[in-house]
């Protein structure tokens, strides 16, 4: 335990900057408000690097109300409420963990270590989702088509809500019939002496989509482009749809680095880049929480005589959930 | 410290979480009608972008304040953190959002859709 207590001890400095406290503050709370602050520095170059390209394709975005409307175990589309959980358990494990430093200046142990405890399961609550959040982002839920000119080509159908027709999109599979008319199958370790891995071959070929798009006349293929008065995407005309879709070259299923179903490719690498930055904060968090979680209950802070590493690693949670609000803002609301 | 601030301490952290859990709904609600009049015009973004923007600010100012415990520090401390942070990001952004703005004005003519 030695190694751990940075009091003072027979009068020799140490590595903790001693007794003095410029501005009233200690060594290590400064210090951890100092990485707050180039860490903030880090996460606004990424979010204002999302601004830009942004600003660069404002024409051609994704909308985020129509890639993320899915919440585990229900089908159907509701955009923002699963987010708004993921704020609402973060928030809350903040509060759970200003709690738990209160509990600290007063000395309650029991209190600090229940604090603690829902503080922790809340991250785990968050990561959880995330994770969840993830795996519907990569798996995709509709499908569509890119072009030889890089455009990703979606399908819709006129469907009639709140009394008004509306064009919603559908999946490939909704309307894709027949046969793919190549045979081809994706190839596994199975089916080849010598074979280690191989690309996964779509669920439907191009010429399948074709065929199924002009056999049935309610289809219509959504572009990127962004009607800037109605803040909607631009949908083709049947004839001019037919045409985009003659230059189809490769079917998209879902999202990774290079493609994805959801518009243009860097969107993707955004999402993956500054959600998976904040959940490895997340994670690190969690990992310094559950390890002070210990020190707690094993009375190291009750035997040093105040429980400023609890406050500490409150600050880094705190700006976990700091960051949250806006990555939720300008991933989701914007 | 009298054991009376104490408990009124503990009432502030629930009335900081509740006022941050309704600016969340305003949000959320906002988010999912995004109301015609405030979607679809505006200055420079939409209104709606603008108070998303400031509700957002306002998060942040609740997080920061009560539960990073900012308002407790000395003075000077809070002003070497927030002046910096807030000025290089202020910066930054302006930067970057006026090239962006300037990529698609230069780009955007040349796309064929």
């Amino acid at each position: 335990m030695e190694a751990n207590v940075a009091v003072p001890s027979e009068n020799k400095p140490t590595w903790g900057g001693g007794g003095v406290k410029p501005f009233g503050a200690s060594y290590g709370k400064m210090m951890m408000w100092f990485f707050i602050v180039s860490d903030a520095l880090t996460f606004s170059g990424f979010l204002a690097a999302y601004g830009l390209t942004r600003f660069k394709f404002i024409d051609s975005w994704p909308i985020a109300d129509e890639v993320f409307t899915h919440i585990p175990f229900i089908h159907g589309e509701y955009p923002m409420y699963y987010v708004a959980f993921m704020t609402f358990v973060l928030i809350f494990s903040s509060v759970t963990m200003v709690l738990a430093v209160d509990a600290g200046h007063k000395m309650n142990q029991k209190k600090v270590i229940w604090y603690m405890f829902a503080t922790i399961l809340g991250g785990l609550v968050f990561v959880g989702s995330q994770a969840w959040e993830w795996k519907t982002f990569i798996n995709g839920s509709y499908g569509a088509v890119k072009t030889t000119d890089g455009k990703i080509l979606q399908f819709v159908k006129e469907k009639e809500i709140d009394g008004e027709m509306k064009f919603k999109q559908i999946a490939l599979a909704d309307f894709v019939t027949g046969d793919r008319g190549d045979e081809k199958v994706t190839h596994t370790r199975k089916n080849g002496l010598w074979f280690e891995s191989g690309k996964a071959v779509a669920t439907y070929s191009i010429p399948q989509i074709i065929a199924s798009y002009q056999a049935d006349p309610d289809v219509h293929i959504r572009s990127e482009k962004i009607n800037l008065e109605k803040k909607e995407k631009i949908v083709f005309s049947r004839e001019v749809g037919a045409s985009e879709l003659a230059k189809g070259k490769l079917v998209v299923e879902g999202a990774n680095l290079k493609v994805n179903e959801y518009g243009n490719t860097i969107f993707a690498d955004f999402f993956f880049f500054i959600t998976g930055f904040h959940g490895f904060h997340v994670f690190s968090g969690i990992v310094i929480n559950i390890i002070i979680f210990f020190n707690v209950i094993v009375g190291t802070y009750e035997r040093r005589g105040h429980y400023e590493m609890v406050e500490k690693v409150g600050l880094y949670w705190h700006f976990v959930d700091l960051v949250w609000v806006f990555v939720f803002t300008f991933f989701y609301l914007v | 410290m009298a054991h009376a601030h104490d408990n009124s301490n503990v009432r502030r952290i629930w009335n900081v979480f509740f006022i941050l859990s309704i600016i969340t709904i305003v949000e959320v609600l906002l988010g999912i009608f995004k109301p015609e009049a405030l979607h679809l015009n505006g200055w420079g973004t939409s209104w709606l972008n603008w108070i998303f923007i400031i509700l957002t600010l306002a998060k942040a100012y609740g997080i920061t304040w009560t539960f990073m415990h900012m308002e407790g520090e000395k003075t000077w401390f809070r002003r070497a953190v927030v002046w910096t942070a807030v000025f290089l990001i202020i910066y930054l952004v302006t930067l970057l959002l006026i090239e962006g703005d300037y990529l698609y004005d230069t780009l955007a003519p040349l796309v064929r859709w």
